[in-house]
C-alpha cells in the first residue's frame, strides 16, 4: 500500500473529503498548513510557554466544543453542559478513589465519559421526547445546573461516602489519585510526571506528558467533530437547527437526532471533567456554579457557535485573558468583552476573521459567514 | 416541628419572594421577548440606592425606597437605548461609520441572554469595585410578631402584602390604561400595531423601564432584609426565572399563579426538611412542571380554555 503513491495520495484526499464540508471553516490546503503549525506550536509551547496551565485551557476547549456541536450545529442552547462536565468529574473521582490502580482509573476515566453521556442522555430523552423546545431547553438545563449545585453543595458528612470516596460538600472532594492510563505493571502515570527528555542539540528539556494527553485528545475531538459535522448525520443536525418543523416534515426523527447530538456533546463534556478533576486532582461543587455555567455559553458566543474552531479558539483565549486579569478588573473586562462582541458579531469572532480574510474570494457554500441570520430563527417561530 | 400558623407565614413569605423577585422580570421576557439575565443585578441597583439614600443622604425609609425605584427605572432606560434596542450605539454608528452597528435584541431569546449575563458580571464586579464587599445596612423596620415560643417579623407580613398590591397595580396598567393596550398590541402583533400607528419603539423604552422599575422596587424592599453585598442578586434571579417560565405567557396571572404553586412547595419542604431540600424541591418542581407543561401554566390554562370553546 505504502509502495503506491496514488493509492496513499487517494486515502489522504479522502480523509480531508470527510474533514471539509460548508459546515466548517477551512477547506483549502493553505487553511491545513495553519492547523499544522499551530499544532506544531502547541507541541513545542513547552519549551516557551507555562505548559501547566495552559493545559487547563485545553480541558476546557473540550467542553467548549461540546457545547459548540450542541448548541451551534443542533440549535439546543444546553445551559448545562457543566452539569455533565461536573458529572464526569465527580465519577472519575469516585471510581478512581475506590479502585486506586492503574486499571480501575483507567476504568473511572470510562466511567467519566460514560457518566456525562448517560446523564445527557437521561435529561435529553426527558425533555426531547417530552416536546420541550427552545428556549424553555435552555430553562431546564440551568436549572438542572442549579439542582446539582445546590444538592452537591450540602453533600458533606459521612452520610454521603460512595464506597470509600466522600462526596465532601461545598469542600468537594480532594485525594482523586494521580491520573495514570493502562493496566497493573503497564501503566503511564500523566499527572504530576516531569518528564525529562534528553535531544541532541537542544540539551534536556521537562515537560509535563498530561499536556500532550490533553493536547492529543483535543486535537483528535476536533477533527472528530469535524468530520461529524460534515458527514450525513451533520447535515441533518444542521437542518434541525434551521428549522426543525421542516426537517421534521422531511420525515427525519428530530427528537432522535437531537438526543443523538445532545449525548455526544454531554460524553465530551464529561471527558472534559475527567480531564478537569484529573489534572487538578480534586472537584468541588463550584463547577456547577451558575459563572461556571456560562463560561462555555460565552466561549462559543464569542469564538461563532456556528464554528468548532471558534470554540477552541475563544475558549483558550476568553480562559488566557481570565487568568491574566484576574485582579479587579478581570470580570469587567470579560463581560464588555462578551457584551461588545455578541452586540456587534453576532456571528462571532472567527467566523468575522475568516469571512474577512477570504472576503475577495466566491464562497457561495460559507454557511458560516457574519451576514448569515442568526439565533432568531432558532426561537422565534411558535 | 410544623405549626399551621409558621406554616402559612412561611408560605406568605415565600410567595412574596418569588412573586416580588419574578414581576419585572415577567413583564420584559412577556412583551420584549428579552430575557434579562442581569435583572438580579437590577435588584442590586434598587437595592443598593435605597440603602445609601436612607444612610447617606438621611432620608426616611419609604421616601428612599421611591428613590431606589426611580434609579433602577431611569438606569433600565438607559440599558434599553444603548443594549437592548441598540438606539445609541446605531446613532453612534451612523454618524461615524454611516450604518448601524448591531441589531436589536427584541425576541432574539438566547443572545439577549448572553448579552444581559455580560451585563450582570460587569455590574457585580463594578458594585465590588465601587462600593467594597459590603455597605452598611438599614435596619429592619416595623419590629416582631410574637406568639408562643414564635416571634416573626412584621415588615415580611407587610411584604406579602405589597405583593398582592404589585400584582393588582399591574394588572390594572395592563388591561385598563392605553399603556397597557399598545403592549398588549404589541405583544400579539407587531406589525399591525405600528401600522395602526402604535409607537412600538417607544412601548419596548417604557416597558424596559418598568420592569426595571419593579426589579428596583424589589430590591427598595428588600433592602432592609438581605445583606447588602455585591452579589444580593443572585438569590433572586433563579426563583424569579423559574416563576416566569412556570408561569407562562400570562404575566400577571402567570406570576401569580406560579407565586401560589411555588411558595406552597418552597413552604413545605422548607419547613419540614430545611431550607437546602426546600430550594430543591421548587427547582425539581420547575423542571417537571416544564416537562409536562411546555407553555407554562397559564398556557396550559389558556389550551384548556379553547378546547372547551371548540367543543361546546
Amino acid at each position: 500500500m505504502a509502495a503506491d503513491p496514488a493509492a496513499a495520495g487517494g486515502a489522504l484526499a479522502r480523509l480531508r473529503a470527510r474533514l471539509e464540508g460548508p459546515h466548517t471553516i477551512g477547506s483549502s490546503r493553505g487553511f491545513w498548513a495553519a492547523f499544522a503549525v499551530a499544532v506544531l506550536a502547541l507541541f513545542l509551547f513547552p519549551w516557551y510557554g507555562r505548559s501547566g496551565q495552559f493545559s487547563l485551557f485545553l480541558v476546557l476547549a473540550l467542553l467548549g466544543l461540546s457545547l459548540s456541536l450542541v448548541w451551534g450545529y443542533s440549535g439546543v442552547l444546553s445551559f448545562g453542559q457543566v452539569v455533565f462536565f461536573g458529572v464526569g468529574g465527580y465519577a472519575f473521582g469516585v471510581v478512581s478513589i475506590n479502585v486506586a490502580t492503574p486499571g480501575g482509573i483507567t476504568a473511572a476515566v470510562l466511567a467519566g465519559v460514560v457518566g456525562g453521556g448517560l446523564s445527557a442522555a437521561l435529561l435529553g430523552y426527558f425533555m426531547f421526547y417530552g416536546g420541550v423546545r427552545d428556549v424553555y431547553v435552555t430553562i431546564i438545563t440551568l436549572v438542572t445546573t442549579m439542582v446539582l449545585h445546590t444538592f452537591m453543595a450540602q453533600t458533606a458528612g459521612s452520610a454521603w461516602t460512595i464506597g470509600e470516596a466522600p462526596l465532601g460538600g461545598f469542600n468537594g472532594m480532594p485525594q482523586i489519585p494521580l491520573l495514570a492510563l493502562g493496566v497493573e505493571g503497564a501503566s503511564f502515570q500523566f499527572v504530576y510526571n516531569e518528564f525529562v527528555l534528553w535531544l541532541p542539540l537542544l540539551g534536556t528539556a521537562e515537560f509535563d506528558p498530561f499536556y500532550y494527553l490533553a493536547l492529543a485528545l483535543l486535537v483528535i475531538a476536533y477533527l472528530g467533530l469535524r468530520a461529524l459535522v460534515n458527514s450525513d448525520f451533520g447535515r441533518v443536525m444542521v437542518a434541525v437547527r434551521e428549522d426543525e418543523d421542516r426537517t421534521e416534515m422531511f420525515g427525519y426523527d428530530v427528537r432522535r437526532v437531537k438526543l443523538t447530538a445532545f449525548v455526544i456533546g454531554g460524553a465530551l463534556a464529561g471527558l472534559s471533567g475527567v480531564l478537569y478533576a484529573a489534572r487538578n486532582v480534586f472537584i468541588d461543587p463550584t463547577v456547577f456554579s451558575l459563572t461556571f455555567a456560562t463560561l462555555p455559553v460565552i466561549w462559543v458566543s464569542v469564538g461563532g457557535r456556528k464554528s468548532l474552531l471558534g470554540a477552541v479558539v475563544a475558549t483558550v483565549a476568553v480562559e488566557w485573558i481570565r487568568v491574566s486579569t484576574s485582579g479587579e478588573w478581570g470580570l469587567v473586562v470579560l463581560g464588555t468583552l462578551l457584551l461588545v462582541t455578541i452586540l456587534a458579531l453576532p456571528g462571532g469572532l472567527v467566523p468575522w476573521l475568516h469571512g474577512t480574510i477570504v472576503r475577495n474570494r466566491p464562497d457561495p457554500a460559507d454557511v458560516e459567514g457574519p451576514g448569515t441570520p442568526d439565533a432568531h430563527t432558532e426561537v422565534s417561530d411558535q | 416541628m410544623v405549626n399551621g400558623l409558621s406554616l402559612a407565614l412561611q408560605f406568605l413569605d415565600s410567595f412574596a419572594f418569588i412573586v416580588l423577585a419574578a414581576a419585572g422580570l415577567a413583564i420584559v421576557f412577556g412583551i420584549m421577548g428579552v430575557i434579562n439575565l442581569a435583572h438580579g443585578e437590577f435588584i442590586l441597583v434598587g437595592a443598593y440606592a435605597t440603602t445609601l439614600a436612607a444612610t447617606q443622604l438621611g432620608l426616611p425609609l419609604v421616601v428612599a425606597m421611591a428613590v431606589g425605584t426611580l434609579v433602577t427605572a431611569l438606569f433600565g432606560l438607559v440599558v434599553e437605548r444603548t443594549i437592548v434596542s441598540g438606539a445609541v450605539p446605531n446613532a453612534v454608528g451612523q454618524r461615524v461609520a454611516g450604518r448601524d452597528v448591531m441589531e436589536p435584541l427584541y425576541d432574539r431569546l438566547a443572545d439577549s441572554m448572553v448579552a444581559t449575563f455580560g451585563l450582570s458580571l460587569v455590574m457585580v464586579q463594578g458594585a465590588r469595585i465601587v462600593f467594597g464587599n459590603s455597605i452598611d445596612q438599614i435596619a429592619t423596620p416595623l419590629g416582631e410578631i410574637a406568639y408562643g415560643a414564635f416571634s416573626y417579623s412584621t415588615y415580611r407580613v407587610v411584604l406579602s402584602g405589597v405583593s398582592v398590591a404589585v400584582l393588582l397595580v399591574t394588572y390594572y396598567v395592563f388591561t385598563r390604561t392605553d399603556y397597557g393596550m399598545r403592549a398588549r398590541a404589541t405583544i400579539q402583533d407587531e406589525e399591525t400595531a405600528k401600522a395602526l400607528g402604535v409607537d412600538t419603539e417607544r412601548t419596548y423604552v417604557t416597558t424596559f423601564a418598568v420592569g426595571s422599575g419593579l426589579a428596583g422596587l424589589t430590591g427598595a424592599l428588600f433592602a432592609p432584609i438581605v445583606s447588602m453585598q455585591p452579589t444580593l442578586g443572585d438569590q433572586f434571579l433563579v426563583e424569579a426565572f423559574v416563576a416566569v417560565v412556570v408561569g407562562g405567557p400570562s404575566v400577571v396571572l402567570g406570576t401569580a399563579l406560579s407565586g401560589v404553586v411555588l411558595g406552597a412547595i418552597d413552604a413545605a419542604f422548607s419547613n419540614l426538611y430545611g431550607t437546602f431540600v426546600g430550594r430543591i424541591a421548587l427547582l425539581i418542581a420547575a423542571v417537571i412542571a416544564l416537562r409536562f407543561l411546555p407553555e407554562g401554566v397559564t398556557g396550559f390554562v389558556e389550551r384548556v380554555r379553547t378546547r372547551r370553546r371548540e367543543g361546546a
